[in-house]
């Protein structure tokens, strides 16, 4: 479904992300794992279209979406959160959803027409917010917990309807009780959306992939089940470390 | 409620003026009504955009000398000069928003300076058209139906009109999609363009709105003053066009006009000698400490303090 094809980006003599070819199956949960500065985030970033490629492809459903604009690859059906939560603080968090539902349902070059008289849009909006149990829905998305806020960030990206979501350290900061949540959260969003998810919590990932690829120094050093990914010897030594051993 | 009053002390003014024999004052309103109108028209792409324009006089002024310079060239029809004068204004806002808008912060506010001063130069040094002098209408546009614009009178109600209409699009468009789009881009742009939203196109589209209804408000307060003059494009024009915007309430739907209002107010009383004497001269002080004071106390302007106490 998403093909990266030799993908790499640098800044200045720093290589960040170094050929990377990667496969993402429809339908499936894939984990890119790595330790800190080994370039997922940048990747990500490639793939959303908000940082350009130096050199490479990035294929999304057979077609090239290498040179597209980030908001057309959301369009596309291409969508993300951030590991930085990033919301419109000051609207509420019907209004937080019902933004990005009229991003994709018509033209917003819409200047007469009263946002209020569009039920259509905030009746979505109600059925993001149960989907990922955000029930208070009428404050302002500022005033949400931390777990609420992260789970608002994958109600955004939810919200385009996207064919796949590239999930971006979602359980950034949480606690025991958070996590599992946006585990439960992560299981339900992938009955209908391709997943790739970018996580630290290794608890989480071997719980929730069904393919693992592993990123080191810009480099993909591994793909393949989380099994194999366990026993393999370079993973365990570049990152895993005994952690995952016993 | 508020509003109904607010339109009823307006409609009124005129007469109540007539009345005690003051009809300066209704040449005086007329002007701050036309300064509410370029107050709205910044704070739609400054405050509700979040795009900081500190050339917004390019397209003020741009509208003032167009009408000017057609009446010069015997185009003094209303429904002709106008409508160029608008057009002409968004057209500058195009090119402008279109190369300011590849930059942001800092950079935004100094391109968009540094336009506007380019504007006030080209007009310097257009000597056919005045140049430093500027240029004189030799009456307002001609409006055709028997109605003439030189009764200050009918002046008025046509500018009081014409500002009614305008804020009441402003508060469609706000209230419509586009006004919610333009407000989240301002909120957090980089989640905008993360949900779908072609973030670029959008801005450019309320600045040239924007520089359109400036255009306008340009067109009127040449037939206000019947002078064109460079000092319209000045960057101190912009500056003050920012200051009642502040004063008013950023990002309030009521920021600009009432900070035009209390601005110009201000100006009116404290530069006339019977309060002050000689010190008359330096209004600007007693100015500048009451907007330190808003500024200071009231962060969101008057209107955000007006609807604060009514919470």
């Amino acid at each position: 479904m998403l093909s990266l094809r030799d993908l790499s980006k640098s800044f200045g003599g720093v290589v960040a992300v170094d050929r990377v070819t990667l496969e993402v199956r429809a339908g499936e949960v894939h984990a890119l794992i790595g330790p800190n500065g080994a370039g997922k985030t940048t990747l990500i970033h490639q793939v959303s279209g908000s940082l350009p490629a130096d050199t490479g492809q990035i294929l999304f459903e057979e077609r090239d979406i290498t040179r597209l604009a980030a908001h057309e690859r959301v369009r596309a059906g291409l969508a993300r959160s951030y590991q930085v939560t990033s919301l419109f603080r000051r609207f509420s968090v019907l209004d937080n959803l019902a933004l990005a539902v009229q991003a994709r349902s018509g033209s917003s070059f819409s200047f007469w027409r009263p946002l209020a008289a569009e039920r259509a849009l905030f009746d979505e909006a109600r059925d993001i917010a149960a989907r990922i149990n955000l029930t208070r829905v009428d404050i302002p998305a500022a005033s949400l917990s931390h777990g609420e806020q992260r789970a608002l960030e994958v109600g955004l990206a939810l919200a385009t309807r996207p064919k796949l979501v590239l999930l971006d350290e979602p359980m950034a900061g949480m606690g025991l009780e958070e996590s599992k949540r946006m585990i439960d959260l992560v299981r339900r969003v992938r009955e209908s959306v391709t997943v790739l998810l970018v996580e630290h919590d290794m608890d989480a990932v071997f719980r929730l992939a069904d393919r693992i690829s592993v990123m080191v120094n810009g480099r993909l050093i591994a793909t393949g089940a989380p099994e194999a990914i366990r026993r393999n010897e370079e993973v365990r030594r570049a990152y895993l470390g005994d952690e995952l051993a016993a | 409620m508020r509003i109904l009053l607010v339109a009823l002390v307006a409609a009124a003014f005129p007469w109540a003026m007539h009345a005690l024999g003051q009809d300066f004052y209704t040449s005086f309103a007329t002007r701050v009504l036309i300064y509410a109108m370029a107050a709205a028209s910044l704070n739609l792409v400054l405050g509700y955009g979040g795009m900081v324009s500190f050339g917004h006089a390019a397209f003020f002024g741009a509208g003032a000398y167009i009408v000017a310079i057609l009446a010069a060239e015997g185009i003094t029809s209303l429904w002709i000069a106008w409508p160029v004068a608008v057009a002409v204004a968004a057209l500058a806002a195009l090119v402008i928003g279109a190369i300011s808008l590849r930059t942001r912060g800092v950079y935004f506010i100094m391109i968009t300076l540094a336009f506007a001063q380019m504007m006030y130069y080209v007009f310097v040094s257009l000597k056919a058209y005045g140049g430093d002098d500027g240029l004189s209408l030799p009456g307002r546009s001609s409006i055709g139906l028997g109605v003439s614009l030189s009764n200050d009178f009918v002046w008025y109600y046509i500018v009081l009109a014409l500002l009614a209409l305008v804020l009441f699009l402003l508060h469609r468009l706000l209230h419509a999609r586009f006004g919610r789009v333009i407000e989240a881009i301002r909120e957090n742009e980089t989640r905008a363009t993360a949900i779908g939203y072609p973030v670029y196109r959008y801005q450019l589209l309320c600045f040239v709105i924007s520089g359109a209804v400036a255009g306008l408000a340009g067109a009127l307060i040449v037939n206000q003053t019947s002078y064109a003059g460079p000092t319209l494009l000045h960057w101190v024009q912009s500056g003050t066009l920012m200051i009642m915007v502040i004063l008013g309430g950023v990002g309030r739907f009521w920021g600009g006009p009432i900070g035009a209002a209390v601005l110009l107010v201000l100006e009116e009383v404290f530069s006339a000698s019977p309060l002050l004497g000689p010190y008359a001269l330096h209004w600007q002080l007693p100015v500048g400490l009451i907007l330190l004071a808003v500024v200071l106390f009231a962060p969101q302007g008057l209107a955000g303090a007006l609807a604060k106490r009514s919470q």
